[in-house]
């Protein structure tokens, strides 16, 4: 007999969560490179994100009037993720992220400490350092890092709330590099795994997706393409059947063909 | 006579003798900035009672894109 076909999960039922917050979305934004901030909201809409980053600036005391980013996104439906781009140090990053955590009044953050700008690779014995002092502070931490998996478990063990492994160097578009350490990393992480930077376009984020990723952060995909909506909704579609194919589980490669009709009764 | 403060890294003579007022002489939201004097946050609660002094190292900040 048949066994009755189970439900199929629904993409509302299958959430994240990280510092005890629940999302449905599993594809986080950044705001930065876009023309304008109206085109920035657009795509934010068409790829349903629910988690945007942004950055945290003095603001042009020469022009008050100009345009503010809370003005196109609003901070009551999105999440706001304030990072700490631009910081070589812990003291910076704790400096920054207490001002936005003034000018937002919550605590989840996104740390990362870069190292040099040609590769903006990040520094992670600072990284980890900066944790530390952002955990002391009663942050919520999501980290931007290096795909090693030994660092990735001291970031664990150190309190991050998530751990966020590079695809490839950030704005590249390389796609994922390493995904055998993105895999070791996600195996062995209890808190979400997240792949941020080097997405480039909707394949890159569901093969991160394929690999058990909690979500992919991007900024440069979507912005950069010439239609950034439109990337904004193949990216969203990306996310979504890179998680039904990694709870799918996919069938196993073989070294030679296996015909797909049968062999028997043939005429 | 105003108070002589740098402000985001620039010499600024102003008229204003708090943060709240400081924040509204520059003609900004306080709902949508966050200030550090000399080092130290500002809560959006203490804009009114938080005074300014001669020399006052003042930054003012505000989300932006970012990735």
């Amino acid at each position: 007999m048949n066994a009755p076909v189970q439900a199929l999960n629904t993409h509302d039922d299958d959430a994240w969560t990280v510092a005890g917050r629940s999302f449905r979305s599993r594809l986080i934004i950044g705001t930065g490179k876009y023309k304008d901030y109206a085109l920035n909201a657009a795509a934010a809409d068409a790829a349903g994100a629910e988690i945007v980053t942004v950055a945290v600036r003095r603001v042009n005391l020469s022009d008050p009037s100009q345009p503010m980013l809370v003005d196109f996104l609003d901070p009551k439906r999105f999440t706001y993720l304030p990072n700490t781009a631009g910081c070589f140090t812990g003291e910076d990053a704790v400096r920054t992220l207490r001002l936005a955590r003034e000018a937002g009044g919550w605590d989840l953050v996104k740390l990362e400490v870069l190292s040099d700008p040609k590769h903006l690779y990040p520094d992670m014995e600072e990284t980890l350092r900066s944790l530390k002092l952002l955990v002391k502070e009663g942050f919520e931490v999501m980290v931007y890092c290096s795909d090693d998996p030994v660092y990735a478990r001291k970031l664990e063990e150190a309190g991050a709330a998530a751990i966020m492994p590079l695809g490839a160097p950030i704005g590249s578009g390389l796609g994922i590099q390493n995904p055998v350490n993105i895999r070791l990393i996600i195996e062995q992480t209890k808190v979400p795994v997240i792949v941020d930077a080097g997405v480039g376009t909707a394949s890159d984020a569901a093969v991160a997706m394929e690999l058990g990723c909690a979500g992919v952060l991007m900024n440069t995909a979507i912005a950069q393409a010439k239609d950034p909506v439109r990337m904004g909704r193949a990216m969203k579609h990306a996310v979504m059947a890179g998680r039904d194919a990694y709870l799918a589980g996919r069938m196993p490669k073989k070294l030679y063909a296996d015909p797909s009709s049968p062999l028997a009764g043939l005429i | 006579m105003g108070l002589r403060l740098t402000i985001n890294g620039e010499p600024r003579e102003i008229a204003a003798a708090t943060v709240a007022r400081l924040v509204g002489e520059l003609g900004l939201d306080p709902r949508k900035v966050a200030v550090e004097r000399n080092l130290e946050i500002v809560p959006k609660s203490q804009f009114e009672a938080t005074a300014l002094n001669e020399g006052d190292r003042i930054e003012i900040v505000h989300f932006i894109g970012g990735g």
